[in-house]
């Protein structure tokens, strides 16, 4: 189960700032796409407006079929009420750069709580997909243990499993590795891997070249608010075309 | 410094340094404390057997009921109150935030004994209360003397000066969430009441504990200022009877024992209630106490 991805002409200020403009991007269904850029390029609140958590000044997302965050009304997209956003973003599963768990609930209550409570599934059901998905993302072991007591690779795991255990069909995941240790990076992007070969659509804001490389099939390189360079991603990253683009991979290669 | 480094130390015991500034103040301290106890058990004016013979006395264990019903009652409809208060000051509407200002202002800055005094002679100012709905006309109608008795006004006054408190400790609570946890409700579907119940006020309780704990002990001694309504408390009740019997100090003694044990009741019972809110954050706490308990390991 997923779903496509249309952006067309996001525009997006912050009290007076241009963040975003004229965006307009396609992401197929079970594709992966990783956003590049320079910090303040605006990748992340392009992410976070797909959710939206951030709202937009012009333009549409669609999810699927779903319009995100707006109604349209005669010539008018009228902001939805909270309500329904949440019955929107319940489809769409978002990581955290500083994971965000809950800190009074334990992993697996982590993990388990957004299916009892936000869709009213069945306890058993719920228990046995948590306890699944903690498989997956190797942490079986910990299902008790509480959000501080775990390193942050762990948190950040828990992170992807309790994002899934609402079955969404879009993933979007924003620098998932930027404030992990060294060391921690590989296990989380290890369990992205596994998730890109699931299946999901999934978009990640990330500075991890080497997953790009690896795991990417398209590739979005944003600079001041625009999109200036996509396409495949090998061809992309092999032979970039925009002097932008060779400044940015020749920075942090 | 003088020591040569190639002295040979080993097989040296490690002894704690000696602190006998700290015996020598304990002991003063402790002599201190036995005159002073010595005098409070031999003094007869305290009338020990007075007090003894008044502890339970049926008029001062109605009285105790009387202020715990009231600082009940104050508590909870307070903090709801508050709840509701910090609710509207952090919400988008400017018209809620500033009247939710101006409730705390006002209710902060009027004494609790002017409020009380307010409530209770409100039929000055409304003689008559009536509820009328339109179309269906006069629903219901009494004078407000039969309304607002002592109780009902003590009750009134007590709620509306702890819900201008309580507003300001729920805010800091709320306040003090990590934001990222609240985009992370919302990114897994929450809606917004949900998230307020099961994201941010469980995270809340832990800021919010302290200063209500404070504030609840602090509510259980405001209720005293009833008596001057004449409604029986545990002190009214006992001014009752030392009016009669002219035992002023015994008396006293009376309502301050049950003081204390109301209040240390309340400090015990918040101190479980805080243990069970910093679950997931209960290291802290844990290693607090293991920390003190090397010390006193290490003194010994």
């Amino acid at each position: 189960m997923s779903e496509p991805i249309k952006l067309r002409g996001i525009h997006k200020q912050f009290s007076g700032k241009t963040v975003l403009r004229d965006i307009n991007l396609d992401i197929a269904a079970g594709s992966v796409t990783v956003i590049l850029g320079p910090s303040g390029s605006g990748k992340s609140t392009l992410l976070r407006c797909i959710n939206h958590l951030e709202k937009l000044d012009a333009g549409t997302i669609l999810v699927g079929d779903t319009l995100v965050g707006y109604r349209r009304r005669g010539q008018h997209l009228v902001e939805l009420p909270e309500n329904l956003v949440a019955l929107q973003r319940q489809r769409i599963g978002m990581v955290f750069q500083q994971f965000n768990l809950f800190p009074h609930r334990t992993v697996l209550q982590n993990v388990m709580d957004a299916p009892l409570r936000i869709r009213r599934e069945k306890r058993p059901v719920v228990e046995a997909r948590a306890l699944k998905l903690l498989e997956q993302v190797g942490l079986a072991h910990r299902i008790s243990a509480w959000p501080r007591e775990l390193s942050g690779g762990q948190q950040q795991r828990v992170a992807i499993a309790r994002a899934l255990a609402m079955e969404p069909e879009v993933m979007l995941f924003d620098e998932p590795t930027s404030a992990l240790d060294p060391e921690l990076v590989g296990e989380v992007l290890q369990v992205m891997k596994q998730l890109a070969h699931s299946g999901i659509t999934m978009v990640v804001v990330t500075h991890e070249i080497g997953f790009a490389r690896e795991v990417a099939d398209n590739i979005v390189f944003m600079d001041n608010g625009a999109i200036v360079e996509s396409g495949d991603a090998r061809t992309l990253l092999d032979s970039p075309q925009h002097p932008r683009l060779r400044e940015f991979l020749s920075s942090v290669l | 410094m003088s020591q040569r480094p190639d002295e040979d130390y080993a097989g040296l015991r490690i002894v704690g340094h000696r602190h006998y500034g700290r015996w020598f103040s304990a002991v003063i301290v402790l002599i201190l404390l036995t005159l002073m106890a010595s005098s409070v058990f031999s003094n007869p004016r305290f009338e020990w057997d007075v007090v003894a013979q008044n502890l339970t006395e049926a008029s001062i264990l109605n009285g105790v009921l009387m202020t715990i019903k009231l600082t009940v009652i104050s508590v909870l409809f307070g903090f709801a109150g508050g709840t509701l208060l910090a609710l509207m000051r952090l919400s988008a509407n400017p018209v809620l935030v500033w009247v939710s200002w101006v409730y705390t202002w006002f209710f902060r800055a009027v004494p609790m004994l002017v409020q009380l005094f307010l409530w209770y002679n409100v039929a000055a100012l409304y003689p008559k209360l009536s509820l009328t709905l339109p179309f269906i006309g006069e629903v219901w109608t009494a004078s407000t003397n039969e309304v607002i008795s002592p109780f009902s006004a003590a009750v009134l006054a007590l709620v509306m000066h702890q819900s201008a408190y309580a507003a300001e400790i729920v805010r800091a609570g709320i306040q003090s969430v990590n934001p990222g946890q609240l985009e992370a409700a919302k990114a897994l579907g929450y809606r917004p009441g949900q998230i307020f119940r099961q994201t941010v006020l469980p995270q809340a309780m832990r800021t919010i504990l302290p200063p209500a704990g404070n504030e609840v002990i602090g509510q259980l001694k405001t209720t005293a200022v009833v008596s001057v309504i004449a409604l029986q408390d545990v002190l009214y009740s006992a001014q009752i009877i030392y009016q009669r019997t002219y035992e002023v100090i015994p008396l006293l003694l009376v309502a301050t024992g049950w003081y204390l044990l109301m209040t240390s009741v309340l400090s015990v019972g918040q101190y479980y209630v805080e243990v069970w809110f910093s679950r997931g954050n209960a290291p802290a706490r844990r290693r607090f106490f293991r920390r003190a308990a090397n010390v006193e390991d290490h003194q010994l």
